[in-house]
Protein backbone atom coordinates (compact mmCIF):
# COMPACT_ATOMS: atom_id res chain seq x y z
CA UNK A 1 0.00 0.00 0.00
CA UNK A 2 2.61 2.50 1.07
CA UNK A 3 4.70 1.61 -1.93
CA UNK A 4 1.86 2.35 -4.34
CA UNK A 5 1.20 5.59 -2.46
CA UNK A 6 4.83 6.64 -2.73
CA UNK A 7 5.00 5.87 -6.44
CA UNK A 8 1.83 7.90 -7.02
CA UNK A 9 3.31 10.85 -5.14
CA UNK A 10 6.55 10.58 -7.15
CA UNK A 11 4.68 10.50 -10.44
CA UNK A 12 2.51 13.46 -9.58
CA UNK A 13 5.49 15.57 -8.48
CA UNK A 14 7.29 14.67 -11.70
CA UNK A 15 4.24 15.53 -13.78
CA UNK A 16 4.03 18.94 -12.09
CA UNK A 17 7.74 19.42 -12.82
CA UNK A 18 7.27 18.52 -16.47
CA UNK A 19 4.31 20.91 -16.73
CA UNK A 20 6.37 23.67 -15.15
CA UNK A 21 8.94 23.17 -17.89
CA UNK A 22 6.59 22.72 -20.83
CA UNK A 23 3.61 25.01 -20.26
CA UNK A 24 5.48 28.34 -20.67
CA UNK A 25 6.90 27.30 -24.02
CA UNK A 26 3.62 25.72 -25.11
CA UNK A 27 1.92 29.08 -24.60
CA UNK A 28 4.56 30.79 -26.69
CA UNK A 29 4.19 28.16 -29.42
CA UNK A 30 0.39 28.28 -29.45
CA UNK A 31 0.51 32.07 -29.58
CA UNK A 32 2.88 31.95 -32.55
CA UNK A 33 0.15 30.37 -34.67
CA UNK A 34 -2.37 33.22 -34.47
CA UNK A 35 -2.68 36.50 -36.34
CA UNK A 36 -0.79 39.53 -35.16
CA UNK A 37 -3.80 41.64 -34.19
CA UNK A 38 -5.41 38.77 -32.30
CA UNK A 39 -2.31 38.26 -30.13
CA UNK A 40 -1.91 41.98 -29.69
CA UNK A 41 -5.42 42.33 -28.30
CA UNK A 42 -5.88 39.04 -26.50
CA UNK A 43 -2.40 38.12 -25.23
CA UNK A 44 -0.99 34.61 -25.09
CA UNK A 45 -3.14 31.73 -26.26
CA UNK A 46 -3.54 28.13 -25.05
CA UNK A 47 -5.01 26.85 -28.31
CA UNK A 48 -3.29 26.52 -31.65
CA UNK A 49 -4.48 28.97 -34.31
CA UNK A 50 -4.58 28.69 -38.09
CA UNK A 51 -1.62 30.85 -39.05
CA UNK A 52 1.20 28.37 -38.42
CA UNK A 53 2.58 28.14 -41.95
CA UNK A 54 2.06 31.81 -42.79
CA UNK A 55 3.86 33.01 -39.66
CA UNK A 56 6.80 30.65 -39.81
CA UNK A 57 7.29 31.16 -43.52
CA UNK A 58 7.17 34.93 -43.11
CA UNK A 59 9.63 35.06 -40.21
CA UNK A 60 12.12 32.73 -41.88
CA UNK A 61 12.10 34.39 -45.27
CA UNK A 62 11.07 38.00 -44.91
CA UNK A 63 13.91 40.48 -45.20
CA UNK A 64 14.36 42.57 -42.09
CA UNK A 65 16.75 44.73 -40.10
CA UNK A 66 17.67 48.32 -40.91
CA UNK A 67 18.89 47.53 -44.39
CA UNK A 68 16.04 45.14 -45.16
CA UNK A 69 18.57 42.70 -46.53
CA UNK A 70 18.83 40.02 -43.86
CA UNK A 71 16.50 37.10 -43.25
CA UNK A 72 16.06 34.86 -40.23
CA UNK A 73 17.54 31.99 -42.26
CA UNK A 74 20.73 34.00 -42.70
CA UNK A 75 20.85 34.69 -39.00
CA UNK A 76 20.48 30.99 -38.24
CA UNK A 77 23.35 30.28 -40.57
CA UNK A 78 25.56 32.75 -38.64
CA UNK A 79 24.64 31.20 -35.30
CA UNK A 80 25.39 27.77 -36.64
CA UNK A 81 28.83 28.83 -37.89
CA UNK A 82 29.56 30.52 -34.57
CA UNK A 83 28.43 27.56 -32.43
CA UNK A 84 30.14 25.01 -34.67
CA UNK A 85 33.35 27.04 -34.73
CA UNK A 86 33.46 27.49 -30.97
CA UNK A 87 32.62 23.84 -30.32
CA UNK A 88 35.16 22.32 -32.70
CA UNK A 89 37.97 24.72 -31.92
CA UNK A 90 37.57 24.51 -28.16
CA UNK A 91 37.33 20.71 -28.14
CA UNK A 92 40.43 20.45 -30.30
CA UNK A 93 42.44 22.95 -28.30
CA UNK A 94 41.36 21.70 -24.84
CA UNK A 95 42.10 18.10 -25.71
CA UNK A 96 45.62 18.98 -26.68
CA UNK A 97 46.15 21.21 -23.65
CA UNK A 98 44.83 18.55 -21.26
CA UNK A 99 47.17 15.99 -22.82
CA UNK A 100 50.07 18.31 -22.26
CA UNK A 101 49.02 18.92 -18.64
CA UNK A 102 48.52 15.27 -17.67
CA UNK A 103 51.17 13.35 -19.57
CA UNK A 104 54.16 15.68 -19.38
CA UNK A 105 56.15 16.66 -16.35
CA UNK A 106 58.52 19.52 -16.87
CA UNK A 107 59.45 22.74 -15.13
CA UNK A 108 56.50 24.75 -16.42
CA UNK A 109 53.70 22.23 -15.92
CA UNK A 110 52.38 23.90 -12.78
CA UNK A 111 52.59 27.36 -14.32
CA UNK A 112 50.61 26.21 -17.38
CA UNK A 113 48.01 24.60 -15.15
CA UNK A 114 47.39 27.83 -13.23
CA UNK A 115 47.52 30.01 -16.34
CA UNK A 116 44.65 27.99 -17.76
CA UNK A 117 42.49 27.45 -14.69
CA UNK A 118 42.69 30.96 -13.28
CA UNK A 119 40.72 31.98 -16.38
CA UNK A 120 37.66 30.30 -14.83
CA UNK A 121 37.44 33.39 -12.63
CA UNK A 122 37.30 35.76 -15.58
CA UNK A 123 34.46 34.91 -17.95
CA UNK A 124 33.87 37.07 -20.99
CA UNK A 125 31.30 39.21 -19.16
CA UNK A 126 34.07 40.56 -16.93
CA UNK A 127 36.44 41.56 -19.69
CA UNK A 128 33.96 42.53 -22.33
CA UNK A 129 35.19 46.10 -22.96
CA UNK A 130 38.91 45.34 -23.36
CA UNK A 131 38.05 42.21 -25.36
CA UNK A 132 36.07 44.42 -27.69
CA UNK A 133 39.04 46.76 -28.04
CA UNK A 134 41.45 43.94 -28.80
CA UNK A 135 39.17 42.33 -31.34
CA UNK A 136 38.75 45.75 -32.91
CA UNK A 137 42.54 46.33 -32.97
CA UNK A 138 42.93 42.99 -34.72
CA UNK A 139 40.34 44.08 -37.31
CA UNK A 140 38.08 41.20 -36.37
CA UNK A 141 34.88 43.13 -35.65
CA UNK A 142 32.10 41.83 -37.86
CA UNK A 143 33.78 38.57 -38.75
CA UNK A 144 33.27 34.93 -37.89
CA UNK A 145 36.78 34.78 -36.43
CA UNK A 146 35.90 37.61 -34.07
CA UNK A 147 32.74 35.81 -32.98
CA UNK A 148 34.54 32.51 -32.43
CA UNK A 149 38.10 33.07 -31.18
CA UNK A 150 37.55 34.92 -27.87
CA UNK A 151 35.13 32.22 -26.72
CA UNK A 152 37.03 29.17 -27.82
CA UNK A 153 39.55 28.67 -25.02
CA UNK A 154 37.43 26.79 -22.52
CA UNK A 155 38.93 26.10 -19.10
CA UNK A 156 35.92 23.93 -18.31
CA UNK A 157 36.42 21.68 -21.34
CA UNK A 158 40.13 21.47 -20.55
CA UNK A 159 39.27 20.52 -16.98
CA UNK A 160 36.94 17.71 -18.12
CA UNK A 161 39.53 16.28 -20.50
CA UNK A 162 42.16 16.53 -17.79
CA UNK A 163 39.98 14.62 -15.31
CA UNK A 164 39.24 12.00 -17.92
CA UNK A 165 42.87 11.45 -18.88
CA UNK A 166 43.80 11.18 -15.23
CA UNK A 167 41.26 8.40 -14.78
CA UNK A 168 42.89 6.30 -17.53
CA UNK A 169 45.01 3.54 -15.95
CA UNK A 170 48.76 4.09 -16.11
CA UNK A 171 49.26 0.60 -17.50
CA UNK A 172 47.97 1.88 -20.82
CA UNK A 173 50.88 4.26 -21.19
CA UNK A 174 53.36 1.66 -19.92
CA UNK A 175 52.10 -0.87 -22.46
CA UNK A 176 52.13 1.70 -25.23
CA UNK A 177 55.69 2.66 -24.36
CA UNK A 178 56.77 -1.00 -24.40
CA UNK A 179 55.31 -1.25 -27.88
CA UNK A 180 57.46 1.69 -28.86
CA UNK A 181 54.80 4.41 -29.07
CA UNK A 182 56.15 7.94 -28.71
CA UNK A 183 54.21 10.89 -27.34
CA UNK A 184 52.56 11.67 -30.71
CA UNK A 185 51.57 8.11 -31.46
CA UNK A 186 50.17 7.68 -27.96
CA UNK A 187 47.93 10.70 -28.33
CA UNK A 188 46.67 9.94 -31.81
CA UNK A 189 46.39 6.14 -31.63
CA UNK A 190 45.36 5.67 -27.99
CA UNK A 191 43.91 8.76 -26.34
CA UNK A 192 41.90 10.22 -29.20
CA UNK A 193 39.97 7.00 -29.93
CA UNK A 194 39.46 6.42 -26.19
CA UNK A 195 38.00 9.85 -25.56
CA UNK A 196 35.29 9.69 -28.23
CA UNK A 197 32.42 9.98 -25.74
CA UNK A 198 34.14 12.84 -23.96
CA UNK A 199 34.71 14.63 -27.27
CA UNK A 200 31.03 14.27 -28.12
CA UNK A 201 29.90 15.51 -24.71
CA UNK A 202 32.19 18.53 -24.76
CA UNK A 203 31.22 19.29 -28.35
CA UNK A 204 27.54 19.34 -27.37
CA UNK A 205 28.29 21.43 -24.29
CA UNK A 206 30.31 24.01 -26.20
CA UNK A 207 27.88 24.06 -29.14
CA UNK A 208 24.99 25.00 -26.87
CA UNK A 209 27.24 27.49 -25.07
CA UNK A 210 28.26 29.11 -28.35
CA UNK A 211 24.78 29.13 -29.83
CA UNK A 212 23.34 30.75 -26.70
CA UNK A 213 25.85 33.61 -26.56
CA UNK A 214 24.07 36.93 -26.24
CA UNK A 215 26.31 39.77 -25.10
CA UNK A 216 29.37 39.11 -27.24
CA UNK A 217 27.62 39.06 -30.63
CA UNK A 218 25.44 41.95 -29.47
CA UNK A 219 28.40 44.28 -28.99
CA UNK A 220 30.82 43.11 -31.64
CA UNK A 221 28.58 42.84 -34.69
CA UNK A 222 27.67 46.26 -35.95
CA UNK A 223 26.96 44.88 -39.39
CA UNK A 224 23.68 43.02 -39.72
CA UNK A 225 25.39 40.45 -41.89
CA UNK A 226 26.87 38.84 -38.77
CA UNK A 227 23.90 38.95 -36.45
CA UNK A 228 23.17 35.76 -34.53
CA UNK A 229 19.88 34.22 -33.45
CA UNK A 230 19.88 35.00 -29.74
CA UNK A 231 20.96 38.62 -30.05
CA UNK A 232 18.45 39.03 -32.90
CA UNK A 233 15.68 38.76 -30.31
CA UNK A 234 16.65 42.17 -29.05
CA UNK A 235 17.54 43.73 -32.37
CA UNK A 236 14.88 42.60 -34.82
CA UNK A 237 11.59 42.20 -33.05
CA UNK A 238 10.33 44.40 -30.29
CA UNK A 239 7.04 44.40 -28.48
CA UNK A 240 4.24 41.94 -28.59
CA UNK A 241 4.20 41.07 -32.30
CA UNK A 242 3.41 37.52 -33.30
CA UNK A 243 6.64 37.44 -35.30
CA UNK A 244 8.61 37.55 -32.09
CA UNK A 245 6.71 34.58 -30.66
CA UNK A 246 7.51 32.69 -33.85
CA UNK A 247 11.13 33.75 -33.69
CA UNK A 248 11.45 32.63 -30.04
CA UNK A 249 10.24 29.15 -30.95
CA UNK A 250 12.54 28.95 -33.98
CA UNK A 251 15.50 30.15 -31.94
CA UNK A 252 15.28 27.40 -29.37
CA UNK A 253 14.75 24.50 -31.79
CA UNK A 254 18.41 23.82 -32.75
CA UNK A 255 19.96 23.55 -29.24
CA UNK A 256 16.93 21.74 -27.82
CA UNK A 257 17.03 19.14 -30.60
CA UNK A 258 20.73 18.59 -29.95
CA UNK A 259 20.25 18.12 -26.21
CA UNK A 260 17.19 15.89 -26.52
CA UNK A 261 18.59 13.57 -29.16
CA UNK A 262 22.16 13.44 -27.92
CA UNK A 263 21.39 13.50 -24.18
CA UNK A 264 22.73 9.99 -23.64
CA UNK A 265 26.12 10.89 -25.10
CA UNK A 266 26.14 14.24 -23.32
CA UNK A 267 25.39 12.82 -19.88
CA UNK A 268 27.68 9.81 -20.32
CA UNK A 269 30.60 12.05 -21.19
CA UNK A 270 29.88 14.56 -18.45
CA UNK A 271 29.89 11.94 -15.72
CA UNK A 272 32.41 9.40 -16.86
CA UNK A 273 35.25 11.52 -15.51
CA UNK A 274 33.89 11.56 -11.98
CA UNK B 1 49.42 13.06 -11.24
CA UNK B 2 50.63 10.17 -13.26
CA UNK B 3 53.93 8.53 -12.40
CA UNK B 4 54.75 7.44 -15.91
CA UNK B 5 55.06 10.45 -18.13
CA UNK B 6 56.81 11.88 -21.12
CA UNK B 7 59.51 14.46 -20.68
CA UNK B 8 59.85 16.07 -24.09
CA UNK B 9 59.72 19.84 -23.83
CA UNK B 10 58.97 20.30 -27.49
CA UNK B 11 55.90 18.07 -27.60
CA UNK B 12 54.59 19.46 -24.34
CA UNK B 13 54.79 23.03 -25.61
CA UNK B 14 53.42 22.07 -28.99
CA UNK B 15 50.27 20.60 -27.45
CA UNK B 16 49.63 23.43 -25.05
CA UNK B 17 50.55 26.24 -27.44
CA UNK B 18 47.14 26.72 -29.14
CA UNK B 19 45.27 27.01 -25.83
CA UNK B 20 47.92 29.37 -24.41
CA UNK B 21 47.94 31.52 -27.55
CA UNK B 22 44.17 32.03 -27.39
CA UNK B 23 44.10 32.81 -23.68
CA UNK B 24 47.08 35.16 -23.87
CA UNK B 25 45.53 37.24 -26.64
CA UNK B 26 41.87 37.10 -25.69
CA UNK B 27 42.06 36.66 -21.90
CA UNK B 28 45.27 37.93 -20.39
CA UNK B 29 45.64 40.94 -22.67
CA UNK B 30 42.09 42.13 -21.81
CA UNK B 31 42.79 41.50 -18.11
CA UNK B 32 45.94 43.62 -18.28
CA UNK B 33 43.91 46.35 -19.99
CA UNK B 34 41.24 46.08 -17.32
CA UNK B 35 43.87 46.75 -14.67
CA UNK B 36 45.26 49.66 -16.67
CA UNK B 37 41.76 51.15 -17.04
CA UNK B 38 41.02 50.65 -13.36
CA UNK B 39 44.10 52.48 -12.12
CA UNK B 40 44.09 55.36 -14.60
CA UNK B 41 41.76 58.17 -15.56
CA UNK B 42 41.28 59.17 -19.17
CA UNK B 43 40.51 62.78 -20.03
CA UNK B 44 37.20 63.52 -21.69
CA UNK B 45 38.62 63.55 -25.22
CA UNK B 46 40.56 60.32 -24.91
CA UNK B 47 43.98 61.95 -25.51
CA UNK B 48 45.63 61.65 -22.13
CA UNK B 49 45.68 59.02 -19.48
CA UNK B 50 47.15 59.46 -16.05
CA UNK B 51 47.68 57.25 -13.04
CA UNK B 52 45.00 57.72 -10.44
CA UNK B 53 45.72 55.11 -7.78
CA UNK B 54 42.57 53.83 -6.18
CA UNK B 55 40.41 56.80 -7.24
CA UNK B 56 38.23 54.70 -9.52
CA UNK B 57 37.69 52.17 -6.75
CA UNK B 58 36.69 54.76 -4.15
CA UNK B 59 34.43 56.35 -6.74
CA UNK B 60 32.70 53.04 -7.46
CA UNK B 61 32.41 51.93 -3.85
CA UNK B 62 31.05 55.25 -2.64
CA UNK B 63 28.32 55.19 -5.28
CA UNK B 64 25.03 54.20 -3.59
CA UNK B 65 23.87 52.62 -6.87
CA UNK B 66 26.80 50.25 -6.70
CA UNK B 67 25.91 49.17 -3.18
CA UNK B 68 22.32 48.60 -4.34
CA UNK B 69 23.60 46.39 -7.17
CA UNK B 70 25.88 44.53 -4.78
CA UNK B 71 23.04 43.78 -2.38
CA UNK B 72 20.74 42.73 -5.19
CA UNK B 73 23.40 40.41 -6.64
CA UNK B 74 23.91 38.67 -3.30
CA UNK B 75 20.16 38.17 -2.73
CA UNK B 76 19.83 37.04 -6.34
CA UNK B 77 22.58 34.42 -5.93
CA UNK B 78 21.09 33.01 -2.72
CA UNK B 79 17.50 32.90 -4.00
CA UNK B 80 18.32 31.35 -7.39
CA UNK B 81 20.68 28.79 -5.90
CA UNK B 82 18.17 27.83 -3.21
CA UNK B 83 15.10 27.50 -5.43
CA UNK B 84 16.67 25.91 -8.48
CA UNK B 85 18.68 23.48 -6.33
CA UNK B 86 15.68 22.46 -4.20
CA UNK B 87 13.33 21.95 -7.13
CA UNK B 88 16.06 20.19 -9.12
CA UNK B 89 16.82 17.90 -6.18
CA UNK B 90 13.14 17.18 -5.49
CA UNK B 91 12.56 16.17 -9.11
CA UNK B 92 15.78 14.14 -9.28
CA UNK B 93 14.85 12.16 -6.16
CA UNK B 94 11.39 11.38 -7.58
CA UNK B 95 12.83 10.46 -10.99
CA UNK B 96 15.27 8.14 -9.26
CA UNK B 97 12.38 6.50 -7.34
CA UNK B 98 10.06 5.64 -10.20
CA UNK B 99 10.52 2.54 -12.27
CA UNK B 100 8.26 3.33 -15.20
CA UNK B 101 8.78 6.33 -17.43
CA UNK B 102 12.13 7.30 -15.97
CA UNK B 103 13.75 8.19 -19.28
CA UNK B 104 10.66 10.02 -20.52
CA UNK B 105 10.66 12.22 -17.43
CA UNK B 106 14.38 12.74 -17.85
CA UNK B 107 14.02 13.95 -21.44
CA UNK B 108 11.09 16.22 -20.59
CA UNK B 109 12.95 17.80 -17.68
CA UNK B 110 16.35 18.15 -19.34
CA UNK B 111 15.55 20.14 -22.46
CA UNK B 112 15.23 23.65 -20.93
CA UNK B 113 18.97 23.36 -20.22
CA UNK B 114 19.50 24.13 -23.90
CA UNK B 115 17.54 27.39 -23.96
CA UNK B 116 19.53 30.62 -23.94
CA UNK B 117 19.09 32.93 -20.92
CA UNK B 118 18.05 35.75 -23.25
CA UNK B 119 15.32 33.55 -24.78
CA UNK B 120 14.09 32.67 -21.28
CA UNK B 121 14.01 36.40 -20.52
CA UNK B 122 11.91 37.20 -23.58
CA UNK B 123 9.51 34.38 -22.69
CA UNK B 124 9.21 35.62 -19.10
CA UNK B 125 8.52 39.04 -20.56
CA UNK B 126 5.32 37.72 -22.14
CA UNK B 127 4.13 36.44 -18.76
CA UNK B 128 4.90 39.68 -16.97
CA UNK B 129 3.87 42.31 -19.52
CA UNK B 130 1.55 44.88 -18.08
CA UNK B 131 -1.69 44.53 -19.96
CA UNK B 132 -1.95 40.87 -20.91
CA UNK B 133 0.78 38.98 -19.04
CA UNK B 134 -0.71 35.91 -17.36
CA UNK B 135 1.50 36.05 -14.27
CA UNK B 136 1.28 39.84 -14.12
CA UNK B 137 -2.49 39.65 -13.92
CA UNK B 138 -2.38 36.72 -11.51
CA UNK B 139 -0.10 38.49 -9.00
CA UNK B 140 -1.87 41.77 -9.62
CA UNK B 141 -5.11 40.13 -8.54
CA UNK B 142 -3.43 39.04 -5.30
CA UNK B 143 -1.79 42.25 -4.10
CA UNK B 144 -1.59 44.95 -6.75
CA UNK B 145 1.57 43.61 -8.40
CA UNK B 146 3.47 46.20 -10.43
CA UNK B 147 7.11 45.51 -11.22
CA UNK B 148 7.51 48.77 -13.11
CA UNK B 149 7.24 50.63 -9.80
CA UNK B 150 7.72 48.21 -6.93
CA UNK B 151 11.19 46.88 -6.20
CA UNK B 152 10.06 43.63 -4.61
CA UNK B 153 7.67 42.86 -7.45
CA UNK B 154 10.55 43.38 -9.88
CA UNK B 155 12.61 40.96 -7.75
CA UNK B 156 9.88 38.31 -8.08
CA UNK B 157 9.89 38.77 -11.85
CA UNK B 158 13.64 38.20 -12.34
CA UNK B 159 13.84 35.51 -9.64
CA UNK B 160 11.18 33.42 -11.37
CA UNK B 161 12.75 33.84 -14.82
CA UNK B 162 16.30 33.10 -13.67
CA UNK B 163 15.46 30.16 -11.37
CA UNK B 164 13.23 28.48 -13.95
CA UNK B 165 16.08 28.30 -16.45
CA UNK B 166 18.46 26.69 -13.94
CA UNK B 167 16.20 23.86 -12.65
CA UNK B 168 17.17 21.44 -15.46
CA UNK B 169 20.90 21.83 -14.92
CA UNK B 170 20.50 21.03 -11.22
CA UNK B 171 18.19 18.14 -12.06
CA UNK B 172 20.72 16.55 -14.44
CA UNK B 173 23.56 16.68 -11.92
CA UNK B 174 21.52 15.58 -8.89
CA UNK B 175 20.09 12.63 -10.81
CA UNK B 176 23.58 11.56 -11.87
CA UNK B 177 24.75 11.97 -8.28
CA UNK B 178 21.90 9.82 -6.98
CA UNK B 179 22.60 7.10 -9.52
CA UNK B 180 26.24 7.07 -8.45
CA UNK B 181 25.39 6.15 -4.84
CA UNK B 182 26.09 2.48 -4.25
CA UNK B 183 22.98 0.32 -4.07
CA UNK B 184 24.36 -1.62 -1.07
CA UNK B 185 24.44 1.50 1.13
CA UNK B 186 20.81 2.28 0.33
CA UNK B 187 19.75 -1.34 0.93
CA UNK B 188 21.56 -1.43 4.26
CA UNK B 189 19.90 1.81 5.32
CA UNK B 190 16.44 0.43 4.48
CA UNK B 191 17.01 -2.31 7.05
CA UNK B 192 18.12 0.17 9.72
CA UNK B 193 15.62 2.94 9.21
CA UNK B 194 11.97 2.66 8.22
CA UNK B 195 11.19 6.29 7.50
CA UNK B 196 12.17 7.12 3.93
CA UNK B 197 12.14 10.82 4.81
CA UNK B 198 14.73 10.40 7.57
CA UNK B 199 16.72 8.00 5.44
CA UNK B 200 17.01 10.66 2.76
CA UNK B 201 18.32 13.37 5.09
CA UNK B 202 20.69 11.16 7.10
CA UNK B 203 22.06 8.84 4.39
CA UNK B 204 21.35 9.98 0.85
CA UNK B 205 21.76 13.72 1.25
CA UNK B 206 25.20 13.56 2.96
CA UNK B 207 26.34 11.21 0.21
CA UNK B 208 25.16 13.77 -2.34
CA UNK B 209 27.29 16.53 -0.82
CA UNK B 210 30.03 16.46 -3.49
CA UNK B 211 27.34 17.01 -6.15
CA UNK B 212 25.71 19.75 -4.08
CA UNK B 213 29.05 21.46 -3.57
CA UNK B 214 29.77 21.37 -7.28
CA UNK B 215 26.27 22.65 -8.09
CA UNK B 216 26.53 25.54 -5.64
CA UNK B 217 29.58 26.76 -7.56
CA UNK B 218 27.77 26.26 -10.88
CA UNK B 219 24.71 28.16 -9.63
CA UNK B 220 26.75 31.04 -8.24
CA UNK B 221 28.59 31.42 -11.54
CA UNK B 222 25.28 31.23 -13.38
CA UNK B 223 23.56 33.87 -11.22
CA UNK B 224 26.60 36.09 -11.36
CA UNK B 225 27.43 36.01 -15.04
CA UNK B 226 24.93 34.17 -17.25
CA UNK B 227 21.88 36.07 -16.04
CA UNK B 228 22.98 39.20 -17.91
CA UNK B 229 20.89 38.05 -20.87
CA UNK B 230 17.87 37.59 -18.60
CA UNK B 231 18.13 41.03 -16.96
CA UNK B 232 18.66 42.69 -20.33
CA UNK B 233 15.47 41.12 -21.74
CA UNK B 234 13.23 41.44 -18.67
CA UNK B 235 13.43 44.41 -16.30
CA UNK B 236 16.55 46.14 -17.74
CA UNK B 237 17.14 47.18 -14.13
CA UNK B 238 13.61 48.49 -13.45
CA UNK B 239 12.14 50.16 -11.41
CA UNK B 240 15.25 52.38 -11.28
CA UNK B 241 18.37 50.24 -11.19
CA UNK B 242 17.34 48.00 -8.28
CA UNK B 243 17.39 44.84 -10.39
CA UNK B 244 20.81 45.43 -11.95
CA UNK B 245 23.35 42.75 -11.10
CA UNK B 246 26.99 43.78 -10.72
CA UNK B 247 27.84 42.32 -14.11
CA UNK B 248 24.95 44.11 -15.77
CA UNK B 249 25.87 47.40 -14.14
CA UNK B 250 29.50 47.11 -15.24
CA UNK B 251 28.33 46.44 -18.79
CA UNK B 252 25.94 49.40 -18.80
CA UNK B 253 28.49 51.80 -17.24
CA UNK B 254 31.23 50.66 -19.59
CA UNK B 255 29.35 50.36 -22.85
CA UNK B 256 26.51 52.79 -22.58
CA UNK B 257 28.23 55.23 -20.22
CA UNK B 258 31.70 54.79 -21.76
CA UNK B 259 33.27 55.14 -18.33
CA UNK B 260 36.27 52.84 -18.77
CA UNK B 261 37.85 53.59 -15.40
CA UNK B 262 34.71 52.79 -13.46
CA UNK B 263 33.97 49.67 -15.53
CA UNK B 264 37.55 48.45 -15.05
CA UNK B 265 37.40 48.98 -11.29
CA UNK B 266 34.03 47.18 -11.18
CA UNK B 267 35.46 44.22 -13.09
CA UNK B 268 38.35 43.92 -10.66
CA UNK B 269 36.04 44.09 -7.64
CA UNK B 270 33.95 41.29 -9.18
CA UNK B 271 37.04 39.16 -9.83
CA UNK B 272 37.88 39.57 -6.13
CA UNK B 273 34.34 38.61 -5.09
CA UNK B 274 34.40 35.48 -7.24
CA UNK B 275 37.86 34.61 -5.95
CA UNK B 276 36.77 35.02 -2.33
CA UNK B 277 33.65 32.90 -2.82
CA UNK B 278 35.67 30.16 -4.51
CA UNK B 279 38.39 30.09 -1.88
CA UNK B 280 35.82 30.20 0.92
CA UNK B 281 33.97 27.24 -0.55
CA UNK B 282 37.08 25.16 -0.98
CA UNK B 283 38.34 25.86 2.52
CA UNK B 284 35.19 25.71 4.60
CA UNK B 285 32.67 23.63 2.75
CA UNK B 286 34.69 21.07 0.90
CA UNK B 287 36.54 20.04 4.06
CA UNK B 288 33.24 18.88 5.56
CA UNK B 289 32.18 16.69 2.66
CA UNK B 290 32.47 12.91 2.63
CA UNK B 291 33.57 11.59 -0.70
CA UNK B 292 32.65 7.97 -1.13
Amino acid sequence: MSRIFRTTVSHSILIWGVLLMIVPLWLVFASSTHTNSYIYNEGMQWKIGGEFFENYDRVLNRKGGFTKEITASGIFYNSFIMAFGIASLSVFVSMMAAYSLVYFKTRFSTLFFWLIFITLLVPLELRILPSYQIVSDLNLLNSYAGLILPLSASAIATFFFRQYYRSIPEELLEAAKLDGANSWKFFIDFLVPLSKTMVAAMFIFMFVYGYNQYLWPLIMTTSEKYWTVVMGLKMIYGGNSVDRYTYVILSLIPPVIIIVFLQRLFIQGLFQSK
Amino acid sequence: MKRVQFSSYFTQYFFIAPQLAIILIFLYLPIVQTFRDAFTIQDAFGFGRYFSGFDNFTFVLSDPNYITALKFTLIFIVVITFFSCSIGLLLAVQANNVIHGKSTYKTLLIWPYAIAPAVVGVTANYFFSERLGILYNFFNGLWGFDWYDNVYDAYIYVFIAASWKQISANFIFFLAGLQNIQKSIIEASIIDCKSSFRRFWTITFPLLMPTTFFLIIINITYSFFDTLGIIDTTTIGAPSGETKTLVYKAYIDGFKGLDLGSAGAQSIIMMLIVLVITVFQFRFIEGKIHYN
